[in-house]
């Protein structure tokens, strides 16, 4: 608690100073179109006024995006193509899925790769090929090939999300379920114990510190991965859309709100995580 | 080599057989092109019932002699029989318990969950391995930090632990690598006294490697001393002194005799290089 106490004070000076700065870079970055715009006798301080009210801003004030996250968050239900939270709840649900597909997958390839010499020669070669991949090369053509055979929506934007994701949680699994010492391993040989066995009890669980820094990761890579399948498909719904028709149509205020929803999903992932963290923690008398 | 086959495959004798016996056993290690021999031509018999020390300075082989009784060593020659089988054999029939140098106790698990390891493995129903961590712990008297974590536990502590979980499946034979060589002397005398009254009141066989000469006398019935470059057997020395053991026992003259025997042996082991 008193820790709590002692980080708000840094963090308030922190988000006092970003806040300031921003009101500054609005003032700066939106003066000339607001002057053009402006009477001729307006006074420096009328076009400094008038630099906040723009209806397509280049960078919107705080207290305008405020207003518009306000506005398309609650002031529209939540079912609602206007509301801002049925655009992120797409999303979040693309991200989901993506990231459990990432998790099955990174398992999969990890087990493999540490059980299977063959695996382990072979296969990390392709998984660090796969991610110098761009994805926003790769996305347009798993979309467009998904389609043809009948897959839209959900499942190409989920693939996607899982192809980002899967790559840390696979390296990190390895990593961890090569952890257990020869000691622990020569252990394990004594109980005559089996393959599976060994996995259970003991690879599996000393990853655990390796795999929940790669969950950390794996999850926002998802969020990321979703919201980028959203841009090049025209999708009608999701962060991606709202950020692709916001620069379509310059609304820039649009943009940013769907920026800081991201951010907010990307916290709240982190947030799930650090919980499902927090329980094995506990389970295991306090340190994971 | 015939004879002792013969023999061994009539289970009625098997009682009366030893444990253990290596014949002619050498052990080579190959890394890199690079031929060590950890063990040469060594033979020994370990009966039934007995406490053997294996001591020597470092690189004798005495673990190397431990780990290939455990499988976990292949010989390069001679043969080793272990519980009347090979030692692969002899594993899968989990016919031993092995203590490491360290602890190596599994963190996530709780100390009771840790004296179960084995016991899951082996398909124990739960309420039994309830049954016999209990017992266990409470043998080593570490009942009441069933529910602590390895972290919570001093050294000592830990290794007290880790014994629980090599008897807690009952094996016949309990084979320690320098158990206690990471303790403090006052720990380390303490479990001596604990693991002494232990095999006293189990009647197992105990096979330990240490370097401790006064640890080996206190501790065992035969002590077999080994010298380095190639590992080997030196002497066999039988401690003839009484059954029933208490620390006091060690600034009596027959435990200074037995000692300084020991002693010799390793000094002229020692002379072979």
């Amino acid at each position: 608690m008193t820790s709590a106490l002692r980080n708000a004070a840094p963090m308030a000076v922190v988000l006092l100073i970003v806040v300031v700065v921003w009101y500054l870079g609005a003032v700066w970055l939106n003066f000339d179109v607001t002057q053009n715009l402006a009477d001729d006798d307006a006074t420096f301080w009328d076009i400094v006024r008038g630099t906040m009210r723009q209806d397509r801003p280049l960078l919107p004030a705080p207290h305008q995006l405020v207003a518009e996250l306000a506005s398309s968050v609650f002031g529209q239900p939540p079912d609602s193509v206007k509301s801002l939270v049925y655009h992120a709840g797409v999303t979040a649900l693309a991200a989901c899925l993506g990231f459990l597909i990432a998790l099955a997958l990174g398992t999969a390839l990890a087990v493999g790769i540490v059980h299977v010499r063959t695996l382990d020669r072979s296969l990390m070669l392709w998984i660090i090929t796969s991610q110098t991949i761009p994805v926003l090369a790769i996305a347009p053509m798993v979309v467009v090939v998904l389609g043809n055979i009948g897959f839209t929506g959900l499942l190409p934007k989920s693939l996607i999300a899982g192809y980002l994701s899967f790559f840390p949680i696979a390296t990190g699994l390895v990593k961890g379920l090569r952890s257990p010492d020869p000691m622990q391993r020569d252990l394990m040989r004594t109980y005559s114990a089996s393959r599976a066995q060994i996995f259970a009890m003991l690879r599996w669980p000393a990853a655990m510190p390796f795999l929940f820094p790669s969950l950390k990761v794996a999850a926002t890579l998802a969020l990321v991965g979703a919201i980028v399948a959203e841009l090049p498909t025209g999708a009608q719904a999701g962060l991606g859309a709202r950020l692709l028709t916001g620069s379509y149509y310059g609304q820039t205020l649009q943009i940013w709100a769907a920026l800081f929803m991201a951010a907010f999903l990307a916290l709240l992932a982190i947030a799930i995580v650090d919980l499902c963290q927090l329980a094995l923690v506990r389970k295991r008398g306090g340190r994971l | 080599m015939p004879p002792d086959t013969a023999m061994l495959g009539a289970p009625a004798v098997a009682t009366t057989l030893p444990v253990v016996r290596a014949k002619n056993l050498s052990v080579v290690f190959d890394s890199h092109g690079q031929r060590t021999v950890a063990l040469s031509d060594v033979s020994v018999d370990i009966a039934r019932g007995n406490f053997v020390s294996l001591i020597g300075p470092s690189g004798c082989g005495k673990t190397t002699l431990l780990r290939a009784i455990a499988d976990l060593e292949q010989p390069s020659a001679g043969t080793l029989i272990v519980n009347g089988t090979s030692p692969g054999q002899a594993r899968l029939n989990r016919a031993y318990g092995y203590v490491f140098q360290a602890p190596a106790l599994y963190p996530w698990r709780s100390v009771e969950r840790n004296v179960m390891l084995p016991l899951e493995i082996m398909k124990m129903p739960r309420a039994d391995r309830q049954r016999r961590a209990d017992r266990y712990l409470d043998l080593v008297g570490l009942a009441e930090f069933r529910r602590r974590f390895p972290w919570q536990l001093s050294g000592g502590m830990q290794q007290r632990v880790s014994i629980a979980r090599a008897l807690s499946f009952e094996p016949a034979l309990l084979l320690m690598d320098e158990p206690f060589g990471a303790l403090d002397e006052i720990t380390r005398d303490g479990l001596n006294l604990h693991l002494h009254k232990l095999w006293r009141s189990t009647g197992m066989t105990v096979i330990f490697v240490t370097h401790s000469i006064p640890e080996s006398v206190f501790l065992s019935t035969r002590i077999v001393v080994m010298s380095p470059r190639p590992g080997k057997v030196v002497e066999v020395i039988d401690v003839d002194l009484p059954d029933e053991r208490e620390l006091e026992l060690r600034e009596s003259p027959e435990f200074l005799r037995v000692a300084h025997r020991v002693r010799e042996a390793l000094r002229a082991g020692h002379s072979y290089d």
